[in-house]
């Protein structure tokens, strides 16, 4: 018991520090400065993207995972659910090598067609699809395993071809477990720091999303850095009540 | 139509099947018999090892490694439990099969199979909506729409509460009357069976082991299961002139049946039980032990073990006068004419 509430305290001074040491006489007037916005827009932005990104590679990605099977498969899995575990830093460095001027394929791209990704609005974006994909992929592989294959041979039966039963059938079936897998992926992905800052800087505006002004304005003006924080966290607790149904299984 | 070999972790399917248009037959047998595996290999959802045929066109042939694909077997599959896709409504269930046929009127075709069943009134209810009954009436509706060349039906009533299972049987055996394809019912139970098909196949491991009428299966049980589903007792053993040696080596007196393997059957009114050894004409008479007591209807059936286990049906003043109790001991006797033998 006295381990638990322990436990419970240590998760909760955090959080109550920022909000006894917000200065809320000025958060408005944070929330409205235009370098916050811009942050936030960014944030905004680069997460949705990201969460596009993730979806259109995401779900093929899951589909393919939930049809193969033994050593492919747990190759497969352990690869893409590698970035979950991954120090977000070290993915960064990863991004780098592979798509900097001087990457893997980054110079190939360079020397091509003189497209420069680091640094870019493209790079934030990667990053996060880098760092968040794996969460929609688990969740809609998950969804896939869940279903009654049965759905998809009545279809067959019915002389649909594979597109139709994956358009008319799979796909609105998976439709809970894309949608949680989605808004997972977002909220990982609007709260990526690391490998933001590694592969694409700290660039006001272009790159700067709202965790890298956190960190930046910490040094400079604390009190905009804990306004920025009571966002994020305001956003992570509308999702959390929002998903309560599906993650706590409570009514 | 089919010769069908499939091979999966410890079981095997071998089956030989032909069916005629506009035949209804039922593949009948106790659960992990193959049916279901019957049924996914004649729709092309697991390989074969062999060859279907279907109207003189081939659907699989192993040995030519040709596989027609399911979605282009034109045949329609019905589940025990109607797996009607639960995002779509009624109408859009019964026209999907229909819209991937590319045809522009699905909706209109659709809803007329509804209104012919009745069920237009359910066309924009979600399939959760529906009773039990309902659904496996859509999912019927919805694989007829599409007039496949082949039905095949898993089962189609067992999912059903007791109470709606005649009402949809009856709907079922309408809808199979006007159907003009190959059908083929797959089903444990024989009530259904009987119900609705012209011919019955029993299935058991994997293997067909009787055909015919249902009246031609019933009269001449070759397995337990189908000796069962007729309420008689089935033995087997040697014939040896007039008497047939069973296997556990107890020895029955029967009419003559040459020499070989045999079937020996007898119904359970005609086997007789006594309280102290009967004297006079029967010629097979053992004592045994009563093993149970049920009551069936207007009879008693009475279940003896002993040297020829046997099930035994007598009224309910017998089973006062004979003292009857389970455990208690009995003398059994049966008459050798209202034995009747069979080559297995």
């Amino acid at each position: 018991m006295v381990l638990a509430g322990l436990g419970l305290l240590f998760f909760l001074l955090p959080l109550a520090g920022l909000i006894f040491r917000a200065p809320w006489d000025q958060a408005l007037a944070g929330i409205t400065a235009p370098e916050t916005a811009t942050a936030l827009e960014l944030s905004l932005f680069c997460s949705l993207a990201a969460t596009a990104v993730a979806l259109v590679l995401g779900i093929p990605l899951a589909l393919v995972l939930s049809r193969t099977t033994g050593n492919l498969r747990n190759l497969l899995r352990a690869l893409t659910t590698l970035p979950m575990v991954l120090p977000p830093v070290v993915g960064g460095v990863a991004l780098l090598l592979a798509f900097g001027r001087h990457g893997l394929v980054g110079s190939l791209l360079y020397q091509a067609f003189g497209i420069q990704i680091p640094f870019t609005t493209a790079a934030a974006i990667m990053a996060e699809t880098f760092v968040a994909m794996p969460f929609l992929v688990i969740a809609v592989e998950g969804g896939l395993r869940a279903l009654d294959p049965r759905y998809e041979e009545a279809a067959r039966a019915l002389g649909a071809r594979g597109w139709m039963v994956f358009a008319r059938v799979t796909l609105p079936l998976l439709r809970p477990a894309i949608f949680s897998g989605a808004v997972l992926c977002w909220a990982r992905a609007l709260g990526e720091f690391g490998a933001t800052i590694t592969f694409a800087g700290n660039f006001p505006g272009r790159t700067q999303t709202v965790p890298v002004a956190v960190y930046v304005a910490l040094e400079t003006r604390p009190d905009s850095a804990i306004v920025l924080s009571l966002i994020l966290l305001a956003v992570s607790l509308a999702i959390l009540v929002g998903m309560r149904d599906r993650w706590l299984g409570a009514p | 139509m089919a010769r069908v070999k499939v091979n999966r972790a410890g079981f095997a399917l071998d089956v030989q099947l032909d069916v005629d248009e506009g035949e209804t037959v039922a593949v009948l047998g106790p659960n992990g018999a193959g049916k279901t595996t019957l049924l996914r290999a004649l729709s092309g959802l697991i390989p074969v090892v062999g060859r279907v045929e279907l109207a003189g066109e081939v659907l699989e042939d192993s040995r030519l490694r040709l596989r027609v694909p399911t979605e282009r077997r034109q045949i329609g599959l019905v589940f025990q439990d109607h797996v009607l896709f639960p995002h779509l409504t009624v109408l859009d269930n019964v026209a999907f099969g229909l819209q991937a046929q590319g045809r522009r009127d699905a909706k209109q075709v659709a809803r007329r199979w509804l209104e012919r069943a009745g069920l237009d009134d359910r066309a924009g209810s979600m399939p959760r909506e529906l009773s039990g009954g309902q659904a496996q009436r859509v999912a019927l509706l919805r694989t007829l729409a599409t007039e496949p060349r082949l039905l095949l039906l898993d089962e189609p009533l067992s999912a059903l509460d007791v109470t709606i299972r005649a009402e949809v049987r009856r709907e079922l055996a309408r809808q199979l009357a006007s159907f003009r394809g190959v059908r083929l019912l797959v089903t444990h139970d024989p009530v259904e069976a009987i119900a609705l098909a012209d011919r019955l196949v029993v299935l058991e491991n994997g293997r067909i082991v009787q055909s015919g009428t249902p009246e031609e299966v019933t009269a001449r049980p070759r397995s337990r299961f189908v000796a069962d589903l007729a309420g008689v007792n089935l033995l087997r053993g040697k014939s040896h002139g007039d008497h047939v040696k069973l296997a556990n080596g107890s020895s029955i007196a029967a009419p003559d049946a040459g020499e070989g393997d045999v079937f020996a059957v007898i119904h359970p009114r005609a086997v007789a039980l006594f309280l102290t050894r009967p004297e006079g004409t029967p010629r097979n008479v053992w004592q045994g032990e009563t093993e149970s007591i049920d009551l069936h209807g207007e009879r008693v059936r009475v279940r003896v073990s002993g040297q020829v286990p046997l099930v035994a049906e007598v009224t309910p003043s017998a089973v006062r006068e004979l003292h009857l109790a389970v455990g208690a001991p009995v003398w059994v006797a049966v008459k050798a004419t209202e034995i009747s033998v069979y080559p297995a």
